[in-house]
């Protein structure tokens, strides 16, 4: 007979599953954690290739001079933005039309649901000025996109002039087999997003903007720079983009390739890469910049301007300048030599890169991880709910051991409907999450005309409170109970079965789209999944459950994520620091149709709910 | 006269010629390199006295004009641009999408409508010595097409073999620049093809040289050297087929060149370069009068006789077209009129009853 169908060898496999349950989880908890701190380990890591043949074997010459004409465009720029004392549309115009481009401009406005107190900004208009280098004798089926921000201030004022100069040169030149679409938008992110909107004719966002009146083709890559000073000493990569999807790898490996080839120096999440990985140190260096990496994809904001343009399969990065305190000084002439290389070998490609990865983790700029190598750690995660599962199953379906009525509570264990018994704390832990989600916007006038308080502060604090108010649930919900619970015993254990997988599925799901923020719902949600019953000690397991909330992840992840920065905070500062990613994270879900928030509010939440739910069943 | 029976000496011996297919398979700016090979290889054997009428060139894409090209309509073989392959005068047979498997199969073969111009058929007789080159992607035992379909090396032997029964060749050279090229002339069994590949089983054929202006690499290292040597022949050279074995040996090309000439018959060491990559002819020049033996005679005109009727052979035709264009049209079934008219003259003769009432149907019937 089978494994499976044999009854003495399945009572057996059951007996070993139940008596094992917990010793297996706890290694499978350490095997998975063990494993991602693994990655890191550059043994386990693979060196990055060009994967694109169009782009591999191709050597070019950069021959970009104007470096120094570029950064003199770039003051110009920034006394007119002065001047005009935000984007100075007419002088943008006037000078890519000089230089040969077709000049449009967009206008857009968007009120914000709360005011952003980062930016400072409530109700934005702005415009959007692109001009469009065409290809001398291509048909004009496809393009490129290069792009600078208009801050306010002083930044960017280089990257706007390089990009003239550039222009100027790409114009030039005869082998352009692609248009050049070069972007200045306005109000970063915001601007951004309504061009691309109206470039590819959607609105998801609410946003109003004009149509574009020129338009070039399908967009196969885009970068954007961000450079804010004359010299600069490195050359920092930003892949993380809207809700933590990556552009192909090739994109990096490519941008890595001409960092080696023009001798500049190039980081990603700010940290040089090392080469002794055999000691601690270098261990350790690589497993921070992974930890950043893991951090930035997790809270799914766009981390620069190119994290909108991913949605769109549009394989996007940015390239920020970087000057600190190193001797070797890199020019103006020197990164558009850079870009100027990287534009050639991206005219060579014949369809958009695909044949790189989409989603890999990055150690250090010459190393990456395939989503292969990391899942398993994850994977080792999810073994945990279902081996608790199926332990639960087999709670379930095993007749309660010796009872003196137990002919009748056998029968009425083997027929109560479980699934409806356990409706009740289901349907109220989605309520609460569906409060969550929409009550905090919704009641900021509310909130400002009792308290005082900013619009800002009114929705963070409003969510906590929602998000607090959920732990008293279980005490006041018990009489709502539909069936009354017979079996209690057995009451619970449905619950548990049933949220168990709910998180399973909901981590799982998570993890495929966006696997830093699944693998670290995962980290925290495992563990109290698999232990929670009602017979662990209530006050010690109410304070564990919640450290290991969503909310209480956040906060520590806040403050981790400064550690790694090398940027430490104090408590208060963190905490305000903490208010304010909660705004950040609820205003790019109405912005950017970012879905950590819902996800969070919707179905993670309700998810906990149901496990504090179980703590404190009766 | 005398010119007759100096060309009749001349046919019955040595009146060979030599015919070139020449074919870049792959397509794509980043194999520049192929296309330049074959072109290069082309160039070599028009130098050396072949003309277009007898030289099939099939380039798969078009590089000249390719909006990559920071150099249109130029298609350099040496870097810095030394050397301009496509020139002035290039004919391009077979171009694009028309560089299939099935062209080139058909091509050597001659199975092509009727409808081909002379240009684009290999016009070949039993005296002919075909030169065939091949350059773009290949493995173990196959080339690549277009990106999109092989050739194997059996069809190809096959080919070969069909050409050898129709008498389509007297000699063959096959030379292939690809990566594992020596398996493609593994399976050839016909009688007298040699066979030169640039690289073994296992090897990968390595490209020669980047332009960094142009942002691609030039040539293949196999037929860049090919080139260096046969750009040293010249019509009346007398170097032969050992001295193109040497071509490229492993130092220069990493790749180790093989060749095969156990189904040729003559001694590779006695055939000349100019035999496949030129067109020589001998030609006997004398400045002494010859005497005719025999003053030659007017044949009688024969009286028109009607019984000796002399049998007058034809060729068949393998693809009989005119008659299926021209065949008679079907004749269509006779069908009862539409509708449509019925209904006409049924509102036409209701309206003129309806006017001037039923009793004039009596005028008509």
């Amino acid at each position: 007979m089978g494994l499976l169908s044999d009854p003495n060898r399945r009572r057996a496999l059951i007996s070993m599953l139940t008596r094992l349950n917990a010793p297996i989880c706890v290694v499978c908890y350490f095997a998975g954690v063990a494993w991602f701190m693994g990655l890191a380990f550059e043994p386990f890591t693979l060196r990055t290739y060009m994967s694109e043949n169009a782009m591999g074997s191709t050597m070019v010459e950069e021959r970009f001079p104007a470096g120094e004409r570029a950064l003199a465009t770039g003051r110009e720029f920034a006394a007119h933005k002065k001047k005009v004392g935000g984007m100075p549309v007419d002088w943008l115009v006037k000078n890519m039309q000089d230089r040969g481009l077709e000049v449009f401009t967009q206008s857009f406005s968007r009120t914000l649901p709360f005011p952003d107190e980062n930016k400072e900004r409530y109700i934005v208009k702005g415009t959007n000025v692109y001009g469009i280098l065409r290809a001398p004798r291509a048909p004009r089926t496809e393009a490129l996109v290069l792009s600078a921000p208009c801050s306010p201030g002083d930044s960017n004022n280089q990257a706007v002039g390089l990009l003239l100069g550039l222009a100027q040169y790409f114009r030039n030149q005869i082998y352009w087999a692609k248009d050049i679409i070069f972007l200045v938008n306005e109000h970063d992110l915001i601007g951004m997003q309504a061009w691309l909107e109206g470039y590819h004719h959607t609105n998801t966002t609410g946003m109003s903007w004009s149509p574009l009146q020129g338009r070039g083709g399908s967009i196969q890559a885009a970068l954007s720079l961000e450079l804010s000073s004359d010299v600069i000493t490195s050359l920092d990569l930003v892949l993380e983009g809207l809700n933590g999807q990556l552009p192909n790898l090739d994109l990096a490996n490519l941008f890595y390739a001409f960092c080696q080839k023009i001798g500049v120096l190039c980081t990603i999440q700010g940290k040089l890469q090392r080469n002794d990985w055999d000691s601690v140190s270098g261990y350790s260096h690589a497993v921070q910049t992974m930890m950043l990496m893991v951090m930035k994809q997790a809270s799914g904001r766009p981390w620069g301007d190119h994290g909108l343009f991913l949605r769109y399969h549009i394989e996007a990065a940015t390239i920020k300048g970087v000057n600190s305190f190193r001797q070797y000084k890199t020019d103006a002439t020197t990164i558009g030599r850079l870009l100027e290389g990287m534009y050639r070998k991206l005219n060579n490609l014949l369809e958009r890169l695909h044949q790189s990865y989409f989603f890999y983790l990055m150690p250090s700029l010459s190393h990456f991880v395939s989503i292969g190598y990391y899942m398993p750690a994850f994977g080792l995660l999810a073994v945990i709910l279902l081996l608790r599962a199926l332990d639960l199953w087999v709670q379930l379906n095993t007749p309660p051991s010796t009872t003196e009525d137990g002919v009748a509570d056998i029968d009425q264990v083997r027929h109560t409907p479980g699934v409806l018994s356990v409706l009740t704390p289901l349907v109220i832990s989605h309520l609460t999450g569906v409060a969550l989600y929409a009550l905090p916007i919704r009641f900021q006038e509310t909130a400002v005309e009792h308290f005082p308080v900013s619009e800002t502060e009114a929705v963070v604090l409003t969510a906590i409170a929602i998000y607090t108010a959920g732990l008293a649930l279980p005490h006041n919900t018990h009489r709502y109970y539909i069936m009354c619970v017979c079996g209690t015993e057995q009451g619970w254990r449905v619950l548990k079965l049933i949220a168990v997988l709910y998180l399973a599925v909901l981590l799982g799901c998570t993890a495929l789209i966006n696997f830093s923020l699944g693998f670290i719902l995962a980290l925290t949600l495992v563990p109290l999944a698999a232990f929670v019953t009602p017979h662990v000690p209530k006050v010690l397991s109410a304070f564990i459950l919640v450290i290991l909330s969503p909310a209480c992840t956040l906060l520590f992840s806040v403050f981790f994520f400064q550690e790694l920065q090398e940027m430490p905070v104090s408590f208060q500062d963190g905490w305000l620091l903490y208010l304010s990613v909660i705004s950040q994270g609820i205003l790019d879900h109405s912005l950017y149709g970012s879905l950590v928030y819902p996800l969070i509010a919707l179905l993670v939440y309700p998810c906990w709910l149901l496990f504090w739910n179980i703590l404190f069943w009766k | 006269m005398k010119i007759l029976t100096l060309l009749g000496l001349l046919s019955a011996c040595f009146l060979a010629n030599s015919i070139n297919i020449e074919v870049c398979t792959s397509r794509f700016w980043f194999n520049y390199r192929h296309v330049a090979n074959t072109l290069s290889v082309y160039r070599s054997v028009k130098r050396l006295g072949i003309p277009d009428s007898h030289i099939v060139l099939m380039l798969a894409d078009d590089m000249a004009c390719n909006h990559r090209n920071p150099k249109p309509a130029t298609v350099f073989s040496h870097k810095n641009m030394e050397l301009n392959v496509y020139g002035d005068d290039v004919e391009v047979d077979y171009r694009g999408y028309e560089v299939t498997v099935e062209n080139f199969l058909r091509v050597l073969t001659g199975r092509l409508p009727p409808s081909t111009p002379r240009s684009k058929r290999l016009l070949s007789d039993d005296r002919s010595n075909i030169l065939i080159y091949l350059t773009g992607h290949g493995g173990n035992g196959f080339l690549k097409f277009q990106d999109s379909e092989e050739i194997s090396n059996v069809e190809l032997a096959d080919a070969f073999e069909q050409m050898w029964q129709k008498r389509r060749y007297n000699e063959l050279l096959f030379i292939i620049d690809t990566c594992q090229g020596a398996s493609m002339y593994e399976r050839f069994y016909s009688p007298n093809i040699m066979a030169l590949a640039s690289s073994q089983v296992g090897e990968d054929s390595l490209s020669h040289q980047p332009d960094l202006a142009i942002g691609v690499h030039l040539m293949d290292r196999y037929t860049f050297y090919m080139l260096e040597f046969l750009e040293d022949i010249h019509p009346a050279s007398k170097t032969n087929m050992n001295d193109l074995f040497k071509v490229c040996p492993k130092s220069q090309c990493v790749s180790t060149p093989g060749h095969r000439t156990d189904l040729f018959l003559r001694d590779p060491g006695s055939v000349l370069i100019t035999d496949f990559f030129g067109s020589v002819r001998k030609v006997e020049l004398t400045m002494d009068a010859i005497n005719l033996t025999d003053p030659i005679k007017q044949m009688e005109e024969n009286p028109v006789n009607g019984e000796e009727q002399k049998e007058v052979y034809s060729y068949a035709d393998q693809l009989p077209v005119s008659e299926i264009i021209h065949q008679k049209p079907k004749q269509k079934d006779w069908h009862p009129p539409d509708g449509f008219i019925l209904g006409l003259w049924t509102l036409i003769l209701l309206v003129f009853f309806k006017t001037y009432g039923i009793k004039h149907l009596k005028h008509i019937f």
